[in-house]
């Protein structure tokens, strides 16, 4: 009965309303899906699933709820803006607001350290920084061509690039023997690869600052993969979505820089996806960013828009918000301190357990290490250990399978989508969790190249939980560089 | 280099429903700084209830996100991302549209898919329901906007139903048939139909003859029905409107096959003229394409500060109640000035119901009964009379010398102006022929503009 149903809804709906190209059935849904049917709160639910798989950043919402209820102007709700109202309420030109798309192009300019200048004109609306990519693929591809991508990367990236657009992503594996880096023999690799499958390759995807590494690429790298795309003549779609996530060296290098100062390119090639979900934490309101150095992009492009432009209450918003300009420097420093804090608090809270994470200066979240605590070096292996971490440590953490890691034992652990008492919380878990392991699986030599030491069985809970309290005291510009981080 | 879709004309923007705006935004009228300018009749908006919507707005600071707690909603909207929407904001997005039914349906918020705009709703649901290469039938005329809207990136087709003035553009059983066989002779496979009820451009509500037609074709041809209501709550008078979702539980059918094929797009762009917020949604009784929606939904989510707005005014049951009946009493009032206004000049517009827009007949006016007449009247009365009003043939209609005119976007002194252009043209040409006599039209086009 079940069959013969589903088989009719098949044939009444189209293959992609049925097949499952949304991706959800994906391990990196489960997780989150074992969160909501448990989630962890401090009171009504204390042994609930701590969210440690969602990319978010609540670390400066009091800044910028300060900065709203201080620009009331900035709503059309209120007396102050209201009479804005119905000028903004019909305007649905989709070039955006001008003001909104100045603010937004003067914002990406500052967080580059105004090394670059961008061009308001060329900034295009889009529903999220999902409807960018969905959009790109759109303009840049059709059916059936492909498009490289390093991995590990962001697990939605299969369902934004793939699912209504009929294109591919081929992979160009990254290994942790070099942490992960694109290199030139690994971008040739899967080119090769593509030409002998008769595959056309119409783009490369990069995302950087990294999702899930957290590191940023360094300037050889980015002129190596500049020079790749030009010599092959395909283009760069660069998500840079997390550019003002970074707390530490080594500092952010935009593609835009690296064209504009660094090597000559065809600029027709180059195209940036933006959003603010990330670095300022709005995700629900839906402000995607489509910026492309080619004019026939841009213009497809802008009328694609149509199909996810963001509301002109949210445009008026953020034109006022990122035009004051006191206001984003202190946003940006801020939250660059605080994250360096929490990423802090985090990695040398591992390390005293003798988990290693992948070191970087970037992101809602770091890599974490946990090949040693598998079984056995296998995919299977890992998924049994992410379900214990699911049902019995209960934290969901994102296994590295789900972001296409060649590897087993690696997960993407976020942590500035909860407050101090949570990061305490599910460090403990964690602490826990390894020790009770650790007595399982003692290693007696370090198996990976990472250098990590011997677990530290003999520490109790209650001096673990004073190292953790106390680490976050220290400065964020000096944390402490333990040896059982990894090094790059 | 770039894509096929990036390249073709698929989008639709050489159309001159699109040209017409381009000229417009290059010489824009106004009362103060640009009173020779081209005025805007080409835009089908609502702006004639926004003090309705601003009063409100002053008695009701909770709006602002802020309210008495301080803050504490800003963050929790600013991360709301979830696709399935504000629960709260659905809940009563339902009831809204139900009161615009006239509460003879009600509908489930699980129901619904909201997305940014009907635009991103009709895209989606052909994504849905339709392979690339299949089919819609859609009857003509339509809205210019459906051919990027339905075909541009899902690959879709769209086979026209011609309805025909000589009985006011109504859909027919004949001409169903005859869009089903050309398709058949098209080699396309046939998902569904599109009708748009209040129809644009027409303005016009769909009657149970219609509806009749339109559901046993749907049933014998096992195919969707999709149903833009975009305009429901642009209805005069609203015994008039029938929901496509009233016509089949009128006909007892919620519980056989074309229950689950029924599904209806809305969007407050056209009811509360508020489409900068880009709120749109699908609704369907077809779980498995909820489900579906609801994912695509990602690519084109409503911006939730937006949503918690809309939640808190669509909440107000006193104000909706007002809103609603004092639109439509505002859009009738504006819709026979415009309509009595062109009368007593000899020229006639269909007789409508609903809608932003008349659908005139200026075929008295052409050189001849041809498209190349309907676009060198389409340019004279652009260019020379100084109105920017969409031609039929960019919606598709089958017999020239029709144009969409809009009376709603603009106060009722720019109305007032408009008609006194066009009587002027008009009267200019004698009694009615249309002669190329460019100078006397310059010369009446100033006497007008002395006049106003």
């Amino acid at each position: 009965m079940e069959f013969s149903l589903k088989n009719e809804q098949q044939q009444l709906l189209s293959k992609m309303a049925t097949n499952d190209g949304h991706g959800e059935n994906s391990p990196y849904f489960d997780g989150w899906k074992a969160y909501d049917s448990d989630p962890y709160h401090p009171t009504r639910n204390p042994n609930g699933v701590i969210q440690m798989g969602l990319a978010e950043n609540q670390l400066c919402f009091d800044l910028i709820e300060e900065w709203v209820l201080n620009n009331p102007e900035a709503s059309i709700c209120t007396a102050e803006g209201a009479n804005k109202f119905m000028e903004v309420a019909i305007y649905q030109d989709y070039h955006g607001l001008p003001e909104f798309r100045n603010a937004v192009a003067r914002f990406m300019e500052k967080v580059r350290g105004e090394r670059v200048k961008f061009d308001p004109n060329r900034i295009v609306m889009s529903g999220g920084a999902t409807g960018a990519h969905e959009t790109l693929a759109f303009c840049l591809a059709d059916p059936e061509d492909a498009f490289l991508v390093p991995t590990p990367y962001y697990p939605g990236f299969d369902r934004d690039l793939r699912w209504r657009t009929g294109i591919q992503l081929l992979p160009i594996v990254c290994h942790s023997s070099n942490d992960f880096k694109v290199t030139k023999e690994s971008m040739e690799a899967a080119y090769q690869k593509a030409q002998e499958a008769n595959i056309r390759v119409k783009g490369f995807l990069l995302n950087n600052p990294s999702n899930p590494l957290g590191t940023v690429l360094d300037r050889e790298t980015l002129i190596d993969i500049v020079t790749f795309i030009n010599d092959k003549n395909i283009h760069l779609i660069c998500d840079e979505i997390y550019s003002a996530t970074v707390f530490s060296q080594p500092e952010f290098i935009s593609i835009s820089e690296i064209i504009e100062h660094d090597v000559q390119c065809n600029r027709d090639l180059i195209h940036l996806v933006y959003s603010l979900s990330k670095d300022l934490g709005f995700p629900g309101f839906r402000v995607g960013i489509l910026y492309s150095y080619n004019d026939a992009v841009v213009s497809c492009a802008r009328k694609m828009s149509s199909f996810g432009l963001v509301s002109t209450q949210t445009q008026h918003l953020i034109a006022s918000m990122l035009s004051d300009e006191t206001f984003t420097d202190k946003i940006i420093s801020t939250s660059s301190e605080r994250l360096a804090a929490r990423h802090g608090l985090f990695t040398r809270g591992l390390a005293q357990v003798g988990i290693g994470t992948l070191k970087s200066s970037a992101g809602l979240y770091f890599w974490m290490d946990l090949r040693r605590l598998l079984r056995e070096s296998t995919f299977e292996a890992e998924m049994e250990l992410w379900r214990i971490i699911i049902h019995e440590v209960k934290l969901n953490v994102s296994p590295g399978l789900s972001f296409h890691c060649s590897e087993p034992g690696w997960f993407r652990v976020c942590f500035a989508n909860m407050d101090d008492e949570s990061v305490r919380v599910a460090l403990r878990r964690i602490h826990k969790f390894v020790l009770v392991q650790g007595k399982a699986t003692e290693p007696t030599t370090p198996k990976s190249r990472c250098g990590s030491s011997k677990l530290q069985l003999s520490l109790s809970f209650r001096r673990l939980d004073e190292r953790v309290m106390g680490s976050h005291m220290m400065s964020p510009h000096s944390p402490m560089a333990s040896p059982l981080v990894r090094a790059t | 280099m770039l894509s096929k879709k990036a390249t073709c004309k698929s989008h639709g923007q050489d159309s001159s429903y699109f040209l017409g705006w381009q000229e417009y935004e290059k010489n824009p009228f106004n009362e103060d700084r640009n009173p020779l300018g081209i005025i805007q009749m080409g835009l089908a908006e609502n702006q004639l209830s926004f003090d309705l919507l601003e009063s409100w707005l002053a008695r009701n600071p909770d709006a602002t996100m802020f309210g008495s707690n301080g803050g504490s909603i800003f963050k929790e909207l600013a991360l709301f991302q979830d696709y399935h929407g504000l629960q709260t904001f659905k809940t009563e997005l339902v009831e809204f549209m139900a009161e615009i039914r006239r509460n003879k349906v009600r509908f489930d918020p699980q129901k619904l898919v909201l997305t940014a705009g009907a635009t991103s709703a009709n895209e989606t649901l052909m994504f849905c329901l339709a392979e690339p290469g299949e089919a819609f039938l859609i009857p003509t005329p339509y809205y210019p906007g459906f051919d990027r809207d339905l075909k541009w990136r899902t690959g879709v087709k769209i086979v026209p139903i011609h309805c025909s003035s000589l009985n006011g553009f109504r859909i027919t059983k004949a001409a169903l048939d005859e869009a089903y066989d050309e398709a058949l002779k098209l080699n396309l496979r046939v998902k569904g139909v599109f009708i748009t009820n209040p129809s644009n451009p027409l303005g016009t509500t769909m009657n149970q003859d219609e509806f009749n037609h339109v559901i046993s074709f749907a049933v014998s041809k096992n195919i969707h029905i999709v149903s833009d209501e975009i305009y429901a709550g642009t209805v005069f008078d609203s015994s008039k409107f029938t929901s496509i979702i009233e016509a089949i539980m009128d006909r007892n059918l919620e519980k056989t096959d074309i229950w689950s094929r029924i599904h209806v797009v809305s969007s407050l762009s056209k009811d509360l003229g508020l489409p900068g917020f880009r709120i749109g949604m699908i609704y369907s009784n077809n779980e498995t394409l909820i489900a579906a929606a609801t994912k695509m939904s990602s690519f084109g989510l409503v911006s939730s500060q937006t949503q918690y707005l809309l939640s808190k005014l669509l909440g107000d049951k006193k104000f909706t109640r007002h809103y609603i009946q004092e639109n439509q009493r505002r859009l009738k009032k504006r819709q026979q000035v415009l309509v009595s206004g062109l009368q007593s000049y000899g020229i006639p517009c269909l007789k409508s119901n609903a809608g932003l827009f008349c659908w005139v007949d200026m075929r008295n006016l052409l050189s001849s009964n041809a498209f190349e007449a309907e676009m060198e009247l389409w340019k004279k009365i652009l260019y020379e009379v100084g109105l920017n009003i969409s031609p039929g043939s960019s919606c598709h209609c089958t017999e020239p010398g029709w144009f969409r005119v809009c009376f709603a976007n603009m106060s009722q002194e720019t109305l007032n102006l408009s008609i006194h252009r066009l009587q002027a043209f008009v009267t200019s040409n004698g009694d009615g022929n249309y002669q190329n006599q460019k100078l006397s039209t310059r010369i009446s086009r100033r006497n007008s503009l002395v006049v106003s």
